[in-house]
């Protein structure tokens, strides 16, 4: 029973974590271009110019 | 200038459909950033967009040229898609209000495990508490939606799918509140989330849809930003946006431009493409004096013209009218789903009422009868309702979208399902409605490549099909030098040391059908024809048609010798020289014999029809008022997409009746139940989700139903 006292708090911690992550990742335009971002990993990225 | 970089940059949306590989990607936004005009460039490939950050002097054709040095077509996409920001912005609140919901779902579910598993006095009151404080922020915010459409209707004195679901779910989560207080068992948190949950899905669903779809017409929209170049009183061209061109400006025409206002011709002569203004398939001349209007295509020579009319006063003001008129009948069509709510709603009120005064009546207490009218209404909320016909919409766009036609939303796909006769335009819509080299073949296999060569060089609608016409053929380019373009003359360049030439045949030739003669120093040596063809799968369409019980009939703006050729080749009767309140009245007449007219056209004389017609489909060539007007657009040059959404639409709205009849099924067995008061939380969270789940389940065979 005393167990509840930290798992139920420490499941919906979590539980917020991810639904803060997912708002997070919507607002950063992380979900505008999903069938880009499967094919950016393909892209080899050109040297930078020397600075 | 160059110095000063803190010049505000501007930011400019073109639509690039040639993205298809990643290499294309990197091609874009490397090969871009080269121009010192573009400072950042980012695909979208989803939408199959760039966002380009450039300078201000950096001019619409600017930086059309910097994407065609690269090898792509660009379209500038407008501003002024305030609508379309604001569908955005809404399908964005909702997929955040299926987070929150889907959150609190697994949150108070994973409490109701414990306590369905035999959690017990103290406990049980902790977790229904800790559930209470998940679930009611929850179905505030989560819940807005329904209750806002829901008040919507009541204010109007209607009823739809969201008033049951408001009603049931408010009182649902008072009675559990009440219930938790008094320590019962008969909480219902996790059901009332989880009926968010599912149809937030849905309501989600159904947006996405709408989206994607829109995301493809706004690419396909190309006429949005055009403009013109424009010459002032110094002889400076400058580039002019659509919106801000003004009478007694001049325009500077270029071959293959289309025209961004209406005006007469001051300088210059060609000849202009009328097919989607008016139908007609054969060329105008035009010279000095003449009227020319926005939207047609100039093919020939370089004209100048003075502006007479710009924006909302071209003559396709006009056709905007009628339009605006014609549309009326369609925003009368009623939804499947809300044709349902009406059935629905009453009945679900009722019974929750009867149970309620029913067990009152036994005998029971007040406090048991509502708990019971309330799990009544939980188990009645059309949950598996809510989700039928989005899922199946969704599944079904999502196939079409793969075989190329873009559904604008579910209401055309449900109407698509009951169409009984097809009328037809004929230039652009049977045919291809651009010019197509006829007699390729003739040509010797020697000067096919020179051909190439040259034609590549030039943007000139014939020479754009010259390309075509040798690409498909396999032909490979001749190494040719010094290639130039003279506008309204044609292209010449060296080839082994001989002067080559593609354009205007020397001699006029009979009739006024289109040509152009390849000539080696000065020598003809083929002449090539063009007309406007069939497309390639219009007769195996046609027979589909009517086998799928669709009579269909053309309906044409263009002469009838023009007409009776495609009329014959593929059977069917036709009306020609119809102006666009000819087609109106044409659709009326059948509607009024009992038919559901589908309207196919592209042009802007097929405007105002389609958007009268009760279902209305164009190709992707078709002009911008024409896309804008049809419910479904269909890409590439066959013409077997109309027929394989006539055939998806009625599958889909099969599945639809079959997951209706699931929903109604599974209400059968589960609402006795539940008038007897033996449907604890656990029983409606099973049976909720596991109908939920067959009906998605049964929505999915829609995946492979067109192959």
């Amino acid at each position: 029973m005393n167990g509840l006292v930290f798992l139920i708090p420490i499941a919906l911690g979590l539980g917020l974590l991810g639904l803060a992550a997912f708002f997070w990742a919507l607002r950063q335009g992380q979900f505008d271009d999903l069938d880009g971002a499967a094919l950016r990993i393909l892209v080899e990225d050109e040297e930078e110019p020397a600075s | 200038m160059s110095t000063d970089t803190t010049t505000p940059l501007i930011e400019r949306d073109f639509a690039v459909p040639d993205i298809h590989c990643a290499g294309c990607i990197s091609k874009l936004e490397n090969g871009l950033v080269r121009d010192r005009r573009i400072t950042a460039a980012r695909v979208n490939f989803t939408e199959k967009r760039v966002h380009l950050s450039c300078s201000p002097e950096a001019d619409i054709p600017d930086l059309i040229g910097a994407f065609s040095n690269l090898g792509f077509e660009a379209f500038p996409i407008g501003d002024g898609l305030d609508d379309a920001d604001a569908e955005a912005a809404n399908s964005r609140e909702l997929l955040r209000a299926v987070a929150v919901s889907g959150f609190a779902m697994m949150n108070i579910m994973l409490l109701s495990v414990s306590v369905w598993s035999g959690a017990m006095g103290a406990t049980r009151d902790l977790f229904h508490w800790l559930s209470a404080l998940i679930a009611l922020p929850t179905i505030a915010y989560a819940g807005r939606p329904f209750f806002r459409s829901a008040w919507r209707a009541l204010r109007h004195r209607q009823t739809n799918m969201d008033v049951p679901i408001s009603i049931g779910v408010v009182l649902v989560s008072a009675i559990s509140l009440y219930e938790t207080a008094t320590h019962g068992s008969h909480a219902y948190f996790d059901g009332a989330v989880m009926l968010l949950f599912f149809l937030l899905c849905g309501r989600w669903l159904d947006s996405v849809m709408r989206d994607r779809a829109r995301g493809g017409v706004t690419a396909l929209l190309r006429n949005m930003g055009t403009g013109a170049m424009v010459l002032n009183e110094t002889g400076v061209s400058r580039w002019v946006d659509a919106t801000a061109l003004d009478r007694d400006m001049v325009m500077l025409v270029a071959a293959g431009e289309r025209l961004a206002a209406d005006g007469i011709v001051i300088g210059g002569a060609s000849r202009i493409d009328l097919s989607l203004l008016t139908g007609e398939s054969a060329p105008q001349d035009v010279h000095a004096d003449d009227r020319v209007h926005a939207g047609t295509l100039n093919l020939d020579g370089p004209i100048r013209v003075r502006v007479t009319a710009a924006g909302a006063d071209t003559a396709i003001a006009d056709i905007a009218r009628l339009m605006g008129e014609a549309a009326q009948g369609k925003s009368r069509y009623v939804r499947i789903a809300d044709r349902a709510a009406r059935l629905y709603a009453p009945a679900v009120h009722c019974l929750a009422l009867t149970a309620f005064i029913g067990w009152i009546i036994a005998g029971a207490g007040w406090h048991h009868s509502l708990l019971i009218a309330a799990s009544v209404l939980i188990i009645t909320c059309p949950c598996a309702l809510g989700l039928a016909v989005p899922a199946a919409q969704i599944v079904a766009a999502g196939e079409l979208m793969r075989t190329g036609v873009l559904i604008k939303d579910g209401s055309a796909l449900e109407r698509m399902a009951e169409i009984d006769r097809a009328l037809v335009d004929k230039t652009g819509t049977l045919t291809l409605g651009r010019p197509e080299a006829i007699d390729l073949d003739a040509i010797g296999a020697a000067v096919q490549p020179v051909i190439l060569a040259l034609a590549q060089a030039s943007r000139h609608p014939l020479s754009e099909a010259l390309t075509r016409g040798l690409q498909a053929r396999n032909v490979r380019p001749a190494p040719v030098e010094d290639v130039r373009e003279t506008p309204g003359f044609g292209v010449e360049a060296r080839w082994n040391g001989k002067a080559v030439t593609l354009g205007r045949p020397q001699e006029k030739l009979a009739g006024d059908a289109l040509a152009t003669q390849v000539t080696m120093d000065g020598h003809p040596l083929a002449t090539i024809r063009f007309a406007d063809q069939l497309r390639p799968d219009a007769l195996g369409a046609i027979a589909a048609l009517e086998a799928a019980g669709i009579g269909a009939m053309i309906l044409s703006g263009d002469r009838s010798e023009a007409v009776a050729p495609v009329a014959r080749a593929l059977g069917l009767t036709a009306q020609t020289g119809m102006s666009p309140q000819d087609k109106l009245a044409a659709i009326a007449r059948q509607t009024q014999q009992g038919h559901k007219v589908l309207m196919i056209g592209d042009g802007l004389n097929d405007g105002p029809a389609l958007a009268a017609g009760f279902a209305s489909m164009a190709p992707g060539s078709a002009s911008d008022v024409g896309k804008n007007a049809a419910d479904c657009i269909f890409l590439g040059d066959r013409l077997m997409p109309v027929v394989q959404t006539i055939r998806m639409a009625r599958r889909t709205q099969a599945i639809v009746r079959q997951n209706f009849a699931l929903a109604i099924g599974y209400n059968v067995i589960a609402v006795p139940l539940a008038f007897l008061g033996l449907v604890t939380p656990l029983v409606a969270a099973i049976a909720m989700s596991g109908s939920s789940l067959i009906v998605v389940g049964n929505a999915l065979r829609l995946k492979r139903a067109i192959r």
